[in-house]
C-alpha cells in the first residue's frame, strides 16, 4: 500500500465529491416542481466543483502517489474495497468533470422542457458515475461505475434526443457495453492471477506471461478504443452526438470519450507493458487512419453537430497517438489534449446548441450568416473554433504542438502523416465559421435571431477563459501531471527494458 | 413446530376448499387469499430456527430448508399481491385456483425439506400436478384454446421428466440400496465415473432441469408462459425454480468425489442453456416468451455456480437465483398491471409507459437492467461472483462463453426499455395501480438495488445457509 498517500487535511473529499451530486439526485425523486429541480441540480453541481478546488490547492506535484485516498473494505468474501484516490493523471480530469457539469446543467436550462425532475437526476447520476470512474482504485468499483454510467447516459439520449435518438441510443449502449464485456473477464482473470485482489496498484508492473499480456491489452483495448473512440470503432459517435440533447452532447465529448483514453493510460500502459510495446505500432497507425478519417468526414458533413462529432474522432486520435508515442512530450501533450478538447468540444456543442434553441436545426445551411444578427454569440464561436484546430495562442495548439513533438521524436514517418490532420482540422472549422458568420448570398433570413442572453454568456465565459489560460501559460496543468507521467514512464521503460533482456537471454 | 409451515399451507388449502363448496364471492376470496399467504409467511418465519428431521429421516429441517421455505412463501404472497384480481380466470373458479396454488407450494415446501428419494418424488409430484391444472383455467381467448395446448405441453413434459427421473433413481436404489439422498450420495461417489453411475445422475438432475427450465428439458417454457394467465406465469416464473435450485444444490453438494464428467456434462447444459435462451429471447414480440427465453439463459447461469462443487459456488447460485425470482416477480408485477383484462402483453404495448405510470415504467426499468446484469443492481453482481467463482476453478472458456452472453442479452432486454422510455403511447389511459401493488413494486425495487450495492450480508448469509446443510 506504498503507492497510497491519504491527505489528512482533507479526509473525506473525494467522497464527498461523488456522493454528494448522488444524494443530490435521490432528494429529486420526491420533488414535483420544475424550477426548483433546476435550481436544486445548478446549486449541487456548482457546490461540487466549488468543493473540488481543494483537490488542486492540496496536491502533492511532488509525489507520484495516489493521494487523497480513502480506503474501506465493500464485500468481504471477493476481497473488493472501496478505494479512491487520484495522481496527476486523473486530477486533471476530476476537475474537468465538476466544473463541466454546472455549466451544462445551465446549457440545458431552457432547452429541457419536459420531464424536467427526471433529466436533471440523469445530469447528477452522470456526474457521480464519471467521477467515481476517474477516482477508483478497486477494479470492481471502476467496472461498475464504468458500466452504470451507462443507464442515465442511456436515457438522456433516449428521452430528450433527437429524431432518431432510439436508434442512436441502443447503438450507443451495446457498443460500450459489448466491448467492456471481454474487460469483465479479463479483471476476473487478474484478480485471481493476483492472489485474488482488485487492487488497481497492485496489479500494475507485474511481469504477466506475454501471451496473457497480449490477451488482456486485446481486452482492454477493446474496451476502451470504443469508448475513444478509434477509428474503426467509432461509429456509435456520430449518432450518439448528432442526437443527444445538448447537455448529453458535452457530457459524452469532455468527459465519456476521455474515459477510454485515461484507460489506456491507467490499466493498459502499468498492467500490460510489454503487450503494449509490441502492439504499438498497429495502435499509432489506427490513431493516424482516426485523425485523417476523422477529418475528411467532418469536412463533407452539413449537419453542424455531425461536423464536431467527427472532428472528435481526429482529435481523439492525436491523443491516443500521443499516449502510444511513449515519451514524455508525446503523454503529457496527451493528457493536455484530453483537457482541450473537453473545453473546446464541449464548448462547440454548445454553440450548436444555442443556435438549435433559436432556428430548430443543426443544418449548417439554415445557420448561415447569423454573425450580422449575433455578434456576441460569432466572437464566441471564432474563438472556440480557433482553438478547435490548435490556433496559437490558444489551448490545443499546446496540447497539439507536444504530441507531435512526441511523435517527432519517435518516428518522423509517423509525424509527417499526422500534420495533414491539423491542416484539414483547419479546413472543416473555417469552413464551419465562414459559413456561420457570413454565408453566402442565399442566406435566409436571420433577422429574427435573438444575441445570446446573460445566462449563455456566462456559460461560455468559464471556457473561453479556460481556452486562453491553457493556451498561454500552460506551466500548471503540466506542473500537475509531470512527475506522474515521468513515474509512469520510468516503470514502463524498467519493465519493458527486462522483457527485452528476458527475450535476449532466451535467444542466446 | 417444526412442521408448521406445510400444515399452516395445508390449513390454509383446507380453508380455501371449504369456500370453494359455498357461492363464490370473487372480493371474499381474494382478500381470504392474501390474509392465508400472510400467515403462511408469518408461520415460515416462527418455525425459521427451527432443525430436526421427521418422518423416519426423509425429512430434514435445518436452517437451508428454512430459509428456503420463507424464500417460496415470500414469493408467493409477491404473486398473490401482483395477482389479486386474478383478471383472466373465471370468478366461479377463483377458489380452486388458489386451492391448487397453495397445494402446489406445499409441494414446493416439502421438496426442499426432502432427503430421501421418493419423499423427493411425492413432493415433486404434489407440487407439479396442482400446477398443471392451474395452467389451463385462463379464459378462452377466441377459439385457440391456448391455455389447453400450454397445459397439455406442461404436462406431457412434466410427466417426461418425472418419468426420467424416477428412472434414474431407479438405478441410484440399484447401484446403493439405499433410497436415502446421503447414503446414495456417498456409495455413488466411489464409483462416480462409472457409466451407470452417471446415467442415473443424469436422470435424476433431469426431473430439477425440467422444473428449472434447463436445456434440453426447456421445451415446454415458451408456449407455456405464453398460455398461462399472467399470474400463473409470474407464478411457474419465481416459486418453482427457488425449489428446484434448492435440491439441485442439496444433491450436488453431497457429492465428493472428483467427477468430471458430470461437470462436464453439467457444462455443456450451461452453455447451451444461455446460447438457446438468450438467441431465441432476442426475435420474441411477446413480452412472456420472452422472459420465458430469457429465463432458460438465466437457469444456465445458476448451473455456472453449481457445476464449481465449492461451497461459494452453491453460494452465488443460491444469491443468483434470488436475484432472479426477485427481478423476474418485478418484471411480472408490471405485465399484471398493464395488461387490463388478462390479456398477454406484447413488447409493444408498453410504448410510452412512463407516462402512464413512472412507477412502473421505473420498475420495469430496472428489473430489466438488471436482468441484463448492468451494475449496480443484483444481476450483475449475481453475475459477476458466478464468473468470477468459475474462473476460480479455471474454466476460462466457460466464463468467456458466459459474457459473450451477456452481451447477447442487453440487446433484447434494452429494446424492452426502448418502448417504455422512448415509444409513444398508443393509449393514453393512465394505469391505476393499486396502493398494494405500488408497496410492492417499491419494496422488489429496493431489495435489487440492496442486494446489488451491499451483497456482502447477503453472500455471508448464504454461505453460511450452505453450510448448515452440508
Amino acid at each position: 500500500m506504498d503507492q497510497l498517500l491519504i491527505n489528512p487535511n482533507y479526509p473525506h473529499i473525494l467522497s464527498t465529491l461523488i456522493f454528494l451530486p448522488l444524494a443530490g439526485a435521490l432528494l429529486l425523486f420526491f420533488v414535483q416542481n420544475e424550477y426548483f429541480a433546476r435550481y436544486w441540480a445548478l446549486g449541487i453541481a456548482t457546490l461540487t466543483a466549488i468543493l473540488s478546488i481543494p483537490l488542486v490547492s492540496a496536491f502533492d506535484q511532488t509525489s507520484a502517489k495516489f493521494q487523497f485516498v480513502e480506503q474501506c473494505s465493500w464485500i468481504n468474501s471477493l476481497n473488493i474495497q472501496y478505494v479512491i484516490g487520484v495522481d496527476g493523471i486523473s486530477i486533471l480530469l476530476v476537475m474537468l468533470t465538476t466544473l463541466i457539469m454546472p455549466l451544462c446543467i445551465l446549457a440545458s436550462w431552457s432547452y429541457i422542457k419536459t420531464r424536467v425532475q427526471a433529466f436533471m437526476i440523469c445530469l447528477l447520476i452522470m456526474e457521480t458515475a464519471m467521477l467515481g470512474v476517474f477516482m477508483a482504485l478497486d477494479f470492481v468499483l471502476f467496472y461498475i461505475l464504468w458500466e452504470a454510467m451507462l443507464i442515465p447516459m442511456y436515457l438522456l439520449i433516449g428521452i430528450w434526443g433527437g429524431p432518431r435518438k432510439i436508434y442512436a441510443s441502443i447503438k450507443f449502449f451495446l457498443y460500450t457495453l459489448a466491448g467492456s464485456i471481454m474487460l469483465l473477464v479479463g479483471i476476473i482473470w487478474l484478480y485471481k492471477t493476483n492472489n485474488y485482489s482488485f487492487f488497481i496498484p497492485d496489479m500494475m508492473w507485474q511481469n504477466y506471461s506475454l501471451s496473457a499480456q497480449i490477451y488482456l491489452f486485446l481486452a482492454f483495448f477493446l474496451a476502451f478504443a470504443i469508448k475513444v473512440p478509434m477509428f474503426p470503432f467509432h461509429t456509435w459517435l456520430p449518432a450518439a452526438h448528432v442526437e443527444a440533447p445538448t447537455a448529453g452532447s458535452v457530457i459524452l465529448a469532455s468527459v465519456l470519450l476521455k474515459m477510454g483514453t485515461y484507460g489506456f493510460l491507467r490499466f493498459a500502459l502499468p498492467i500490460t507493458p510489454q503487450a503494449t510495446t509490441l502492439l504499438m505500432p498497429y495502435v499509432l497507425w489506427l490513431s493516424i487512419a482516426g485523425i485523417i478519417y476523422g477529418g475528411f468526414t467532418a469536412l463533407a458533413q452539413q449537419d453542424m453537430k455531425k461536423l464536431i462529432a467527427y472532428s472528435s474522432v481526429g482529435h481523439m486520435g492525436f491523443v491516443t497517438l500521443g499516449i502510444f508515442v511513449l515519451n514524455l512530450e508525446g503523454m503529457e501533450g496527451s493528457i493536455l489534449q484530453m483537457i482541450n478538447h473537453g473545453i473546446t468540444t464541449g464548448a462547440l456543442f454548445l454553440c450548436v446548441g444555442m443556435i438549435y434553441e433559436r432556428t430548430h436545426s443543426r443544418e449548417l445551411r439554415s445557420a448561415t450568416g447569423v454573425g450580422k444578427y449575433m455578434p456576441i454569440y460569432v466572437t464566441f464561436l471564432a474563438f472556440f473554433s480557433l482553438s478547435s484546430f490548435g490556433f496559437p495562442g490558444t489551448n490545443s495548439f499546446v496540447g497539439e504542438f507536444m504530441i507531435l513533438a512526441g511523435t517527432f521524436k519517435h518516428s518522423i514517418p509517423l509525424a509527417l502523416a499526422a500534420i495533414p490532420g491539423a491542416v484539414l482540422a483547419a479546413a472543416y472549422m473555417l469552413r464551419m465559421l465562414q459559413k456561420i458568420v457570413w454565408g453566402g448570398t442565399d442566406n435566409p433570413d436571420q433577422s429574427w435571431l435573438k444575441d445570446l442572453n446573460l445566462r449563455e454568456i456566462i456559460t461560455l465565459c468559464p471556457f473561453l477563459f479556460f481556452v486562453f489560460w491553457i493556451g498561454l501559460g500552460p506551466q500548471p496543468f503540466i506542473d500537475l501531471m509531470h512527475i506522474s507521467v515521468i513515474n509512469l514512464l520510468e516503470q514502463f521503460h524498467a519493465h519493458q527494458g527486462q522483457a527485452v533482456a528476458a527475450a535476449e537471454l532466451i535467444l542466446h | 413446530m417444526q412442521f408448521l409451515p406445510e400444515l399452516t399451507l395445508l390449513g390454509a388449502a383446507l380453508v380455501i376448499f371449504l369456500v370453494s363448496l359455498g357461492k363464490s364471492d370473487a372480493d371474499k376470496m381474494k382478500t381470504i387469499a392474501l390474509g392465508l399467504g400472510v400467515a403462511v409467511f408469518a408461520a415460515t418465519l416462527f418455525s425459521f430456527s427451527q432443525k430436526g428431521s421427521l418422518f423416519y429421516d426423509a425429512y430434514k429441517i435445518d436452517l437451508y430448508s428454512q430459509v428456503f421455505k420463507t424464500l417460496i412463501a415470500g414469493a408467493m404472497l409477491v404473486v398473490l399481491i401482483l395477482g389479486r384480481k386474478l383478471k383472466d380466470i373465471k370468478n366461479s373458479v377463483h377458489p380452486e385456483y388458489y386451492l391448487f396454488l397453495f397445494i402446489s407450494v406445499l409441494g414446493l415446501m416439502m421438496l426442499v425439506s426432502s432427503v430421501e428419494l421418493l419423499a423427493i418424488f411425492v413432493a415433486m409430484e404434489l407440487s407439479s400436478f396442482a400446477v398443471y391444472i392451474m395452467v389451463p383455467m385462463r379464459n378462452d381467448s377466441g377459439n385457440y384454446h391456448s391455455q389447453m395446448e400450454a397445459g397439455i405441453k406442461y404436462l406431457l413434459f412434466g410427466v417426461t421428466a418425472t418419468g426420467f427421473m424416477l428412472f434414474g433413481m431407479s438405478y441410484m436404489f440399484g447401484l446403493t440400496g439405499s433410497t436415502q439422498l446421503a447414503v446414495v450420495m456417498e456409495k455413488l461417489s466411489h464409483i462416480y465415473n462409472q457409466p451407470a453411475a452417471i446415467v442415473a445422475i443424469m436422470m435424476v438432475l433431469a426431473g430439477f432441469f425440467y422444473k428449472l427450465a434447463l436445456f434440453p428439458f426447456h421445451f415446454w417454457v415458451p408456449d407455456v408462459y405464453e398460455g398461462a394467465s399472467n399470474e400463473t406465469t409470474a407464478f411457474i416464473a419465481s416459486v418453482p425454480k427457488l425449489a428446484a435450485v434448492a435440491l439441485l444444490i442439496r444433491l450436488v453438494s453431497m457429492v465428493n468425489g472428483e467427477g468430471q464428467i458430470i461437470v462436464n456434462i453439467l457444462m455443456v447444459c450451461a452453455v447451451l442453456s444461455m446460447f438457446y435462451g438468450n438467441l431465441s429471447a432476442l426475435v420474441q414480440t411477446d413480452i412472456k416468451r420472452m422472459l420465458g427465453f430469457s429465463g432458460i439463459a438465466h437457469a444456465g447461469f445458476v448451473l455456472l455456480g453449481i457445476l464449481t462443487f465449492q461451497i461459494s459456488g452453491y453460494a452465488n447460485a443460491l444469491y443468483y437465483i434470488i436475484g432472479y425470482v426477485v427481478m423476474n416477480l418485478a418484471c411480472f408485477l408490471v405485465i399484471c398491471s398493464v395488461s387490463s383484462n388478462g390479456e398477454n402483453v406484447q413488447i409493444k404495448d408498453l410504448s410510452g409507459l412512463h407516462k402512464r405510470s413512472p412507477l412502473l415504467a421505473l420498475t420495469l426499468t430496472v428489473a430489466l437492467f438488471a436482468l441484463a446484469g448492468i451494475p449496480p443492481f443484483v444481476g450483475f453482481m449475481g453475475k459477476f461472483m458466478l464468473l468470477a467463482g468459475a474462473l476460480k476453478q479455471g474454466y476460462l472458456l466457460l466464463v468467456i462463453l458466459a459474457a459473450i452472453n451477456t452481451a447477447i442479452a442487453i440487446f433484447y432486454y434494452l429494446s424492452v426499455v426502448r418502448v417504455t422510455f422512448c415509444g409513444d403511447p398508443d393509449n393514453n389511459d393512465n394505469i391505476v395501480s393499486g396502493l398494494f401493488t405500488n408497496m410492492t413494486s417499491i419494496v422488489l425495487l429496493l431489495i435489487i438495488v440492496i442486494m446489488g450495492v451491499a451483497p456482502q450480508q447477503f453472500v455471508d448469509f448464504a454461505t453460511s445457509t450452505v453450510q448448515s446443510m452440508m
